[in-house]
């Protein structure tokens, strides 16, 4: 279809234990597409592959199954041995990480760390164009032409994060992996990154995979969301409904346990406390992931995997009892 | 006043020396809770929510210095007390629950060898019966399996379980007050809801306060009675839960409340962020704090301190443009 810009279907990541025949499935059969020009939010706990599987998507990892298709082109296919060159596609694709103190380089000055990629694609023809090129890149990231020649180190956490979001605007890329983008940045900063977001998002026509934890963040920038539980996607439709109206037992406990900013609504609210922890990867339950914590399992549940659907329109689900928890 | 405080910090002043010059981490800052209260601190990092709280138990870094005012706490002068007259306090009558459960672990000692620590160290309790009220402990916060646990390492925990072992070993001597520092923040949303329920029910059944050090406006909506919103070492608005929430007066706090996303309402509007960074304490602007991210910021709001101004109650507020919309709104004039 056109207007899907990234389409990935049966995504596995694997990843091998040392010392040991054991594979951690850290992405274990994802499907999902993303429409040009919208944001794709992922949620999910600590450990559920919400990262793995934007890594995978720009093939930081090599995926162990799937198919990764990028505006129409197949850039990945385990089953016809399809693996691209991703040179061209970096341009296209880009990431912000989570971690600003730890995705830029403390020894190169912001003029080279945003430079870099225009040198490696050379997208610049001499040093003034290269200079005008970042310069203006950082004046569109609320930067300024003296920030330049200065460190990282010299910077607050929301202004790295602008550095590492300029660097990733360097090659005009159209779509953006932003990997916890502000979960690292106090609230009042937060709100000026996510904005920041929206901005460059209306003025480029970018597309954004938007993960992170924190779910009214996610549910804020995102028209779409999807659940991810150990490796494996659960729910996906729009915000809206998988704020208001989700199926999936793991994620109505989600939604339950976001803490509200209000007193009121949040005395009356009702949590939905899971209990127990989520299970290791490494040694994952039969089954549905989430039966092991999850309060309507049966036997069902640990003998087949549930099947991820579309139960709506737009609205995939996976799981045995929908009939039972609605 | 007659009424008996927990905790009584009146216009504390605390400076830490550094080689780049003093830094003014708190100035002037008050606080009054009486038992079994909760109190949160809000602020962004840098804004002393930890400094305030650490020093109720006289821990500062060692260039740390109070260097005005007076920590009361539970009849104890904090700030005349020698080290080791607050050592019998920490521990016995305040504990502390730190953010990352896994560096305030030991991770060469067992859970049980560690929670028996605490409590052979505080009571009369040694050896086996020590074991026995660290098993205890650990139902008391919901682990299962306790003889099992008491034998594990840190390493083999999880985090929700780790922070439980924290607060268990907090909980060895039935502190008056439980100092928790963003015991949340390191957590899974589904854990930190188990986390803050179980902060609620221990309090509801051991009867201690509970000063709760969060960046998290949900975590304190649900948990305290009242909250301190702390900005550059002052707090600039004090209240109850509802004063903070509903009625807000500080431009910061007001500021606070939009920066974040409305989650339980269909409103997708823009967020209202706070413009600028942080202050530097090193060099702390001249009149107001917050003056130089205020958007309404006034030209007097540069050159003077405000002063707390109260609106019923404890509810107070240190911001000289809602003294100013006040005094219109009292005198009925259009200028002041």
């Amino acid at each position: 279809m056109a207007d899907h810009l990234l389409e990935l279907s049966h995504l596995k990541q694997y990843f091998p234990v040392a010392g040991s025949k054991k594979v951690v499935k850290a992405v274990d059969d994802v499907s999902f597409f993303i429409n040009k020009g919208e944001t794709l939010g992922l949620v999910g706990e600590s450990g559920c592959g919400k990262t793995t599987t934007g890594r995978s998507i720009l093939r930081l990892h090599e995926p162990t199954e799937g198919k990764i298709v990028y505006d129409g082109e197949v850039i990945f296919d385990s089953e016809k041995g399809i693996k691209k060159n991703m040179l061209p596609y970096r341009r296209k694709m880009q990431m912000v990480f989570q971690d600003p103190y730890a995705s830029l380089d403390p020894r190169m000055t912001v003029e080279d760390i945003v430079g870099e990629a225009i040198d490696i694609h050379k997208l610049c023809k001499n040093k003034k164009e290269r200079r005008e090129k970042i310069l203006s890149l950082l004046s569109t990231v609320g930067l300024n032409s003296e920030h330049a020649n200065r460190y990282p180190h010299e910077f607050s956490g929301g202004q790295r994060q602008r550095i590492g979001i300029a660097r990733a605007l360097a090659v005009n890329p159209e779509f953006i992996v932003c990997d916890e983008p502000v979960s690292a940045l106090d609230v009042s900063i937060q709100a000026q990154v996510v904005n920041m977001f929206e901005d460059l998002q209306e003025k480029f026509g970018l597309t954004y995979l938007f993960i992170a934890h924190d779910l009214s963040i996610v549910n804020h920038i995102s028209s779409r969301i999807g659940v991810m539980y150990l490796g494996h996607l659960v729910e996906l439709a729009d915000s809206d409904q998988i704020t208001f109206h989700s199926m999936h037992p793991y994620t109505r406990s989600l939604i339950s346990a976001v803490p509200i900013a209000d007193p009121k609504v949040a005395r009356a609210s009702h949590r939905i406390i899971l209990s127990g922890d989520v299970p290791s990867p490494l040694n994952p339950p039969s089954g549905c992931p989430f039966r092991t914590r999850c309060p309507y399992a049966d036997e069902q549940c640990a003998s087949e995997t549930p099947k991820f659907k579309e139960e709506q329109a737009g609205h995939f689900v996976a799981c045995h009892h929908l009939d039972r928890l609605n | 006043m007659a009424e008996e405080f927990l905790v009584n910090i009146q216009e504390e002043r605390l400076s830490f020396f550094t080689p780049a010059g003093e830094v003014k981490a708190l100035n002037n800052v008050s606080i009054q809770m009486k038992e079994g209260e909760v109190l949160g601190i809000v602020g962004e990092s840098g804004s002393g929510k930890s400094v305030t709280a650490y020093s109720i138990m006289g821990l500062t870094a060692q260039n740390g210095k109070i260097v005005g005012g007076t920590v009361d706490f539970n009849g104890h002068a904090i700030q005349n007390m020698t080290e080791k007259e607050l050592r019998k306090i920490r521990g016995n009558e305040v504990s502390i629950i730190f953010q990352d459960p896994m560096t305030s672990l030991n991770p060469v000692w067992t859970i049980g060898n560690q929670i028996a620590e605490a409590v052979s160290l505080h009571t009369d309790k040694k050896g086996k019966a020590a074991r026995d009220r660290a098993k205890e402990l650990l139902e008391l916060v919901g682990i299962n399996e306790p003889e099992k646990r008491l034998k594990q390492y840190p390493h083999e925990l999880s985090g929700g379980m780790r922070q439980r072992v924290m607060i268990a070993i907090a909980l060895a001597c039935e502190p008056k007050l439980l100092i928790a520092d963003e015991p949340t923040t390191a957590l899974d949303v589904t854990i930190q809801a188990q986390i803050l329920e179980l902060m609620q029910e221990l309090r509801k059944k051991l009867g201690m306060g509970i000063i709760m050090i969060t960046h998290d406006l949900g975590v304190v909506a649900s948990m305290c009675d009242y909250i301190a919103v702390m900005y550059a070492g002052e707090i600039v608005e004090y209240g109850t839960t509802d004063d903070i929430f509903y009625n807000p007066k500080h431009e910061y706090t007001k500021g606070l409340l939009r920066s974040i996303p409305k989650f339980h309402e269909k409103d997708y509007s823009r967020l209202v962020p706070i413009d600028g960074q942080p202050v530097d304490l090193l060099n702390p602007p001249k009149g107001c704090g917050f003056a130089p991210r205020c958007a309404s910021c006034m030209k007097i709001c540069l050159e003077v301190k405000p002063e707390k101004n109260y609106y019923g109650g404890v509810h107070y507020a240190r911001c000289l443009l809602q003294q100013k919309e006040d005094f219109l709104k009292n005198s009925g004039k259009g200028e002041v």
